[in-house]
C-alpha cells in the first residue's frame, strides 16, 4: 500500500497535502481507491462552498456503491480538480496526483495522522 | 445472440394479427418514412424469444438467495386465481355495484395485512417499495402540517438502510439524517437520542435490520421518536422474518410499506409488476391516497376518497392482479401457515449460516433472522478474491448470487437469504457449492478472478457499462 511520507492522513482514508501558502490539496488514499473499486463518477464540491472538518463534502461512486468523501478540515473550497469528472478513473491509477479540491482559509484540521501513524492504523483496519 | 431487428428479411411477416376494422386515420404529424420495424416470420418470432427465455434465470430455475430481496418461490395457484375471467375482464372506471368481487379481494386483502402487520388501513396503490415509502413519508408530512407544525423537516434513517430510504425522505422534500449503528449493526440508541429533537418529522427502519438481526431495542427507539413528536416508519422489506409473529404495529410504527412481491409471494424483478402498499395506524388513515374501499351497513362495497387524502399516487388501485396473488397466498397459507413460513425462513438462514461458518466469515456471529451477511474482507486480503469473484464463480455452478456488497457498513458483504421455499438437501448443496469456491479462493485464485465462463456472456465490464452506456440500439 503506497502511503507517501509526506502527507498528512485521515481516518476517513483521505490525504491532505499542506501547500506553503497555508492552504490545502485533499484527496482520497491508495487503500480507499482500492476499497471502493474502480470509480465511475464523482460529484466535485462548489468553489466558494465552506467545509466543514470530519463532514461530507463531495462523493464518489464506484461500481459497488455511492460513497462520501469526508473533508478533513474545515475552510473554504478555493478550486476544483475539474478533470476528474470526465477521468474518475484517476481516482483509482493515480490516487495522490488526483486530488479532489484546494481548501483555503483552514480554520480546522481536525484529527490528522502522520504516515507512519496512517500505516499503523491501517493494520488495525486489516485485522478488524 | 442477435437482436431481433437483425433477423428475419424483407417480407418476413405472421398472420397474428387480424385485419384491422376500424377507419385509418392519417394525422398531419404523421412520420414521413416507415418505422424500421423487424420482420420476421411466426418462427423466427417464436425461436426468438424461446433462445432469450433461455438465457435467464429466476426463482423457476433455481437458488436466488438474493439478501433483502426474498425471492420466494411464487404458488402457480396464484397465478391460476389472477387469471379468472371475473378478475380480468373488468374495467377499472366500471361502477363499483358490478365489480363487488374485486372490491372484495381489495378489502380482504387490506384487512388480513392491516392484522399481520397491526395497522389500521391500507392503500394498494403504489406499484413498488420505493414509492411506498414515498407514500408513507406524504402521509407523515401531511400529518404534521394538519397539526399545524411546519418545523418537522428532518427524516432519520440510520446508515444501514436500503438506500431508497434516503432517496425517497429527499423526495417527500424532507432533510435526512444519517445516524451511525452500533457495533453489532443495530440502532445506536444514544445517537438516536441527540438526533431527535422539535426538527424530527421521523424515523425510517427495517426490523430485522439489513444484517439480519432483530433489534432487540425497537420499543425504546420507537418511544424516543413519538417523545420527540415524530412518527416512524417501519420498511417492509424484511417483514419475512416474522410475519405472524411479531407486528410493526406493536413495535412502535404508525406507518409502513409491504412488498407484496417479496413477502407474499408475487411474482418479483423483471417478472413483476410489483406492489408496495402502505398501511397505517387510526391517526394516519385520513390522509392515506383516495379511494379507499369502505364496507355500508349492508355489506356492500364502494370507493371513497378519505377526508384529507393526499391524492392519488397511482392510477386506480394499483397492481389489482398482484393483490389478487397475495390474498391468495394469504389464504393458502392461512392463520397457522404465515407465521411457519416465517419461522422456516429463519430456520433456512440460521441453517445455512451455520454450514457456511467454517469457510466464511459472518459480519455478525450471531443468531440471525432470515438472512446472514458474510464479510470477504479476510479472504480478499488473505487470497485476492473479493465478493465479486465468489458472486461471479457462483453463475458457473448454476447458483444466482447473494446480494453484493450491501449492506454498505460491510465493506465485502455478500448478504444470503435463502427463503423458507428451499429444502434442507437444497441448503447442503448450496453451502457445498459455497465451500468449493472457498477451497478454489486458495487453490486458483486466478480462475476465480476470470470467472464466469460457463455463461451466455463471460465477465461484464462494469466500468465501461457505467461510464459509457449503450442503452438504445441504432
Amino acid at each position: 500500500m503506497n502511503i507517501p511520507a509526506e502527507l498528512k492522513y485521515s481516518k476517513s482514508h483521505e490525504w491532505v497535502k499542506e501547500l506553503e501558502d497555508g492552504s490545502v490539496l485533499v484527496g482520497i488514499t491508495d487503500y480507499a481507491q482500492d476499497a471502493l473499486g474502480d470509480l465511475v463518477f464523482i460529484t466535485l464540491p462548489v468553489v466558494g462552498d465552506a467545509t466543514t472538518a470530519e463532514e461530507s463534502f463531495c462523493d464518489v461512486e464506484s461500481i459497488k456503491a455511492v460513497s462520501d468523501v469526508i473533508c478533513p478540515v474545515s475552510g473554504t473550497i478555493a478550486e476544483v480538480n475539474e478533470g476528474l469528472a470526465d477521468e474518475p478513473e484517476k481516482l483509482n491509477s493515480e490516487p495522490y496526483e488526483a486530488w479532489i479540491a484546494k481548501i483555503e482559509n483552514i480554520t480546522d484540521k481536525g484529527e490528522l495522522l502522520s504516515a507512519d501513524e496512517y500505516a499503523a492504523f491501517l493494520e488495525t483496519c486489516e485485522e478488524a | 445472440m442477435k437482436l431481433i431487428f437483425e433477423q428475419g428479411g424483407a417480407g418476413h411477416c405472421l398472420s397474428l394479427l387480424p385485419e384491422c376494422d376500424v377507419p385509418v386515420v392519417r394525422p398531419s404529424k404523421v412520420r414521413a418514412e416507415k418505422a424500421p420495424l423487424p420482420q420476421v416470420s411466426e418462427t423466427e418470432l417464436v425461436r426468438h424469444y424461446r433462445t432469450l427465455s433461455k438465457q435467464v434465470y429466476g426463482v423457476n430455475d433455481g437458488v436466488y438467495p438474493l439478501g433483502s430481496c426474498t425471492m420466494k418461490y411464487n404458488p402457480k395457484i396464484n397465478e391460476d386465481m389472477a387469471a379468472l375471467p371475473g378478475f380480468t375482464d373488468v374495467h377499472p372506471l366500471q361502477p363499483d355495484h358490478t365489480v363487488q368481487g374485486c372490491l372484495g379481494v381489495l378489502k380482504e386483502a387490506e384487512t388480513a395485512l392491516c392484522s399481520i402487520t397491526g395497522m389500521d388501513r391500507m392503500t394498494m396503490q403504489p406499484a413498488a417499495g420505493a414509492h411506498g415509502e414515498f407514500t408513507g413519508l406524504l402521509l407523515i408530512k401531511a400529518y404534521h402540517r394538519s397539526r399545524g407544525d411546519a418545523a418537522r423537516t428532518k427524516i432519520i434513517v440510520p446508515d444501514s438502510a436500503h438506500g431508497t430510504n434516503p432517496a425517497s425522505a429527499a423526495m417527500a422534500g424532507f432533510t435526512v439524517v444519517n445516524i451511525p449503528s452500533g457495533p453489532d449493526g443495530c440502532v445506536d440508541v444514544e445517537a438516536l437520542r441527540k438526533a431527535v429533537g422539535p426538527d424530527t418529522a421521523g424515523l425510517m427502519l427495517t426490523n430485522p435490520n439489513t444484517v439480519g438481526i432483530f433489534d432487540k431495542n425497537i420499543l425504546e427507539i420507537t418511544e424516543i421518536v413519538h417523545a420527540a413528536g415524530g412518527q416512524c416508519y417501519y420498511d417492509g422489506a424484511n417483514l419475512n422474518a416474522v410475519m405472524g409473529v411479531v407486528r410493526p404495529g406493536d413495535m412502535g410504527f404508525d406507518v409502513i410499506h409491504l412488498n407484496l412481491h417479496k413477502t407474499f409471494s408475487t411474482p418479483h424483478g423483471g417478472g413483476g409488476p410489483g406492489s408496495g402498499p402502505v398501511g397505517c395506524k387510526a391517526h394516519l388513515a385520513q390522509f392515506l391516497p383516495g379511494p379507499v374501499v369502505e364496507a355500508a351497513g349492508d355489506g356492500s362495497l364502494s370507493l371513497v376518497q378519505p377526508e384529507q387524502s393526499i391524492g392519488r399516487v397511482r392510477t386506480f388501485q394499483g397492481n389489482f392482479l398482484v393483490a389478487v396473488r397475495a390474498l391468495c397466498y394469504l389464504k393458502t397459507l392461512g392463520r397457522e401457515g404465515i407465521p411457519d413460513a416465517s419461522k422456516h425462513a429463519v430456520l433456512n438462514a440460521n441453517y445455512l449460516m451455520h454450514l457456511m461458518k467454517a469457510d466464511y466469515d459472518m459480519a455478525y456471529d450471531v443468531t440471525c433472522m432470515h438472512e446472514f451477511v458474510m464479510d470477504l474482507g479476510h479472504m480478499k486480503h488473505e487470497t485476492g478474491v473479493s465478493a465479486m469473484d465468489i458472486a461471479k464463480g457462483l453463475l458457473d455452478l448454476g447458483i444466482h448470487p447473494p446480494t453484493m456488497y450491501f449492506p454498505l457498513i460491510v465493506h465485502e458483504a455478500l448478504m444470503v437469504e435463502p427463503t423458507e421455499t428451499e429444502s434442507k438437501e437444497t441448503l447442503e448443496e448450496v453451502a457445498a457449492i459455497f465451500h468449493q469456491l472457498a477451497v478454489t479462493a486458495h487453490t486458483d485464485p486466478e480462475a476465480l478472478h476470470n470467472a464466469p465462463s460457463k455463461t451466455p456472456v463471460s465477465r461484464l465490464d462494469e466500468v465501461a457499462a457505467a461510464r459509457h452506456p449503450i442503452l438504445r440500439w441504432s
